[in-house]
């Protein structure tokens, strides 16, 4: 692949995701101190800094680039921040990517952390906003961030034969993914019963196959292919970004999402109207164009299991197997560790719970330890290639695609 | 007699006349509906239509997928003391070619539910509050005999 595309990642950092209860800066700076020290640089060297909002944390949170760089100490750097909500590590990313492949800079940080409620997501800020989706969908319907979750579920036991044993059993897989990962915040083997006797939250799921909101945080240093091989004596980067997808749905989006009351409405478009085909197939593959790939040169994914039955919608939208075949896919075995291509080998947000402006990149991090084959006790043998892919509300697309 | 109000204006009529709809516009260039009301652009990219028609939608529709709310859910949401759990489904209207999301009827459970069943619309209390009683459109499932 010629450089015009692909980026260095230097280095990559995480603080352990929890319910620690601390400011979220803490976190942030834990992890850009990991990934500078991964990477060999110190904090002077960063150009550019990229930040992923929190909107949960007022407003140092909604200028999270800043939020960072005041405490690291200002250095005069550069700086962006920004919101794409689960996909705002993805776009904090890409915001860095382009400043380095436009050559403004050759070396970014980028850094996410999120400190979370307890609970269900209830809508940010006070007083009645009958002009805001997200605050209406609570007040007129009552639906959580689970009811949309359950409808894709259901959709799938209705379609596509799924059972309640397959979303357990996906939930089993990532529990037992997770067991060695020192930055998961749940680490212990759950079995298909323990799952399925939890309590039913949003029928058909229950709450161990739901993610919990958690703190964490994440970082990467990320730098020129040319920065990259200079910082190294001339050896080529171990891991290289290819692809940054950050698209948006096309029309008619005819899949009900968060945090809408209806889909598009599909009368004006010529092609045939499907209540099935949305917009997560297009994340992947406009990444997978971008990297000239495809699925099926992956090793491994990191996916959005914002539920456990998610998950399998998601090895469909990713190109891993056609519609109707992930729960093939999961029996037998090709997703676990030791399949042909792991699923969300970290543990996934089964384990993590998600730090929204950190969990993009977390994805990205578990795949770099991958990459250069350190991921201890959940190491994906001699993987190569590797995806992340997730979706942000209000119409956000997140995919990268690394190698090495 | 508490005071029928809507919980949210426009989005439904009452059916004071007539049966219940709920409000979506009609772009007048291209067709294409939505819910709630479009005034100012049409969803269709391919579309500059700026001018909109307020439609009743239609009445029924067939379950695209459903779940309900075991817990209960944070405010805004305005909860019965004692909560009582209730059912949501997403509803696919055939002309419109929308799926419209809304609660269920009070006593509906899941397993009265089916992906593919008819309901209609009906508009119910969402909850009761100094003397008021805020409305809300909810699905309500056909019964085998009104099918048709």
């Amino acid at each position: 692949m010629p450089d015009d595309k692909r980026i260095a990642v230097l280095g990559a950092g995480m603080h352990p995701w929890g319910k620690w209860g601390r400011p979220f800066v803490e976190y942030g700076l834990a992890a850009a101190r990991d990934a500078l020290a991964d990477a060999g640089l110190s904090w002077r060297d960063i150009q550019f800094v990229s930040g992923a909002d929190t909107i949960r944390n007022g407003y140092p949170g909604f200028v999270a680039g800043a939020t960072f760089a005041q405490a690291l100490g200002w250095t005069g750097a550069r700086v962006s921040s920004c919101y794409a909500a689960c996909a705002s590590g993805a776009a904090a990313i890409g915001n860095a990517r382009a400043q380095i492949l436009a050559g403004l800079c050759d070396v970014a940080l980028v850094v996410g952390a999120d400190t979370t409620p307890k609970g269900f997501f209830a809508p940010v800020g006070g007083g009645d906003r009958k002009d805001d989706p997200d605050w209406l969908r609570f007040h007129l319907m009552g639906a959580t961030n689970p009811t949309y979750f359950a409808l894709y579920a259901r959709r799938r036991m209705d379609r596509f034969g799924a059972t309640e044993e397959d979303f357990a059993q996906v939930k089993v897989k990532n529990a037992r993914h997770g067991l060695a990962n020192p930055y998961a915040r749940y680490r212990g083997e759950v079995t298909v019963e323990e799952v399925l006797s939890s309590p039913m939250v949003a029928d058909p799921l229950r709450l161990l196959e739901i993610c919990a909101t958690s703190d964490g945080g994440a970082a990467l240093v990320l730098t020129s292919m040319d920065f990259a091989r200079r910082h190294s004596g001339g050896a080529e980067p171990a891991v290289t970004i290819n692809a940054v997808s950050t698209v948006t749905p096309s029309f008619p989006n005819t899949v009900i999402e968060m945090p809408n009351f209806s889909t598009d409405s599909a009368v004006a478009f010529s092609g045939e109207w499907e209540t099935g085909a949305g917009f997560r197939p297009s994340i992947t593959s406009a990444a997978y164009a971008e990297a000239g790939i495809g699925p099926e040169d992956l090793d491994l994914a990191e996916v959005y299991d914002l539920s456990a039955a998610l998950e399998l919608d998601w090895y469909e939208d990713i190109g891993l197997c056609g519609e109707g075949e992930a729960e093939k896919l999961l029996r037998d075995g090709a997703t676990s560790l030791g399949g042909r291509v792991p699923v969300n080998p970290s543990g996934g947000l089964s384990c993590f719970g998600e730090a929204i402006p950190a969990q993009a990149i977390a994805q990205v991090c578990e795949c770099v330890w991958q990459l250069r084959g350190t991921a201890q006790g959940h190491q994906v043998e001699g993987a190569r290639v590797a995806v992340t892919a997730n979706q942000g509300l209000f119409g956000h697309g997140s995919s990268v695609v690394l190698s090495r | 007699m508490p005071t029928r109000v809507p919980a949210v204006e426009g989005w439904f009529t009452l059916g004071d006349e007539g049966p219940p709809a709920l409000l979506g516009s009609r772009c007048t260039a291209c067709g294409t509906y939505a819910f709630p009301a479009e005034a100012q652009f049409c969803r269709n990219p391919d579309c500059v239509g700026q001018e909109f028609e307020t439609v009743e939608l239609s009445r029924r529709g067939r379950i695209w997928s459903y779940t309900d709310a075991r817990y209960k859910p944070p405010p805004p949401y305005v909860a019965a003391d004692p909560y009582v759990p209730f059912c949501l489904a997403a509803v696919e209207l055939a002309a419109e070619k929308l799926v419209v999301m809304g609660q269920v009827t009070e006593g509906v459970t899941v397993d009265d539910l089916k992906v593919g069943d008819e309901v209609e619309l009906v508009v119910d209390t969402l909850y009761a509050e100094d003397d008021h009683d805020y409305l809300v459109w909810k699905w309500r499932p056909v019964s085998p005999g009104q099918e048709g």
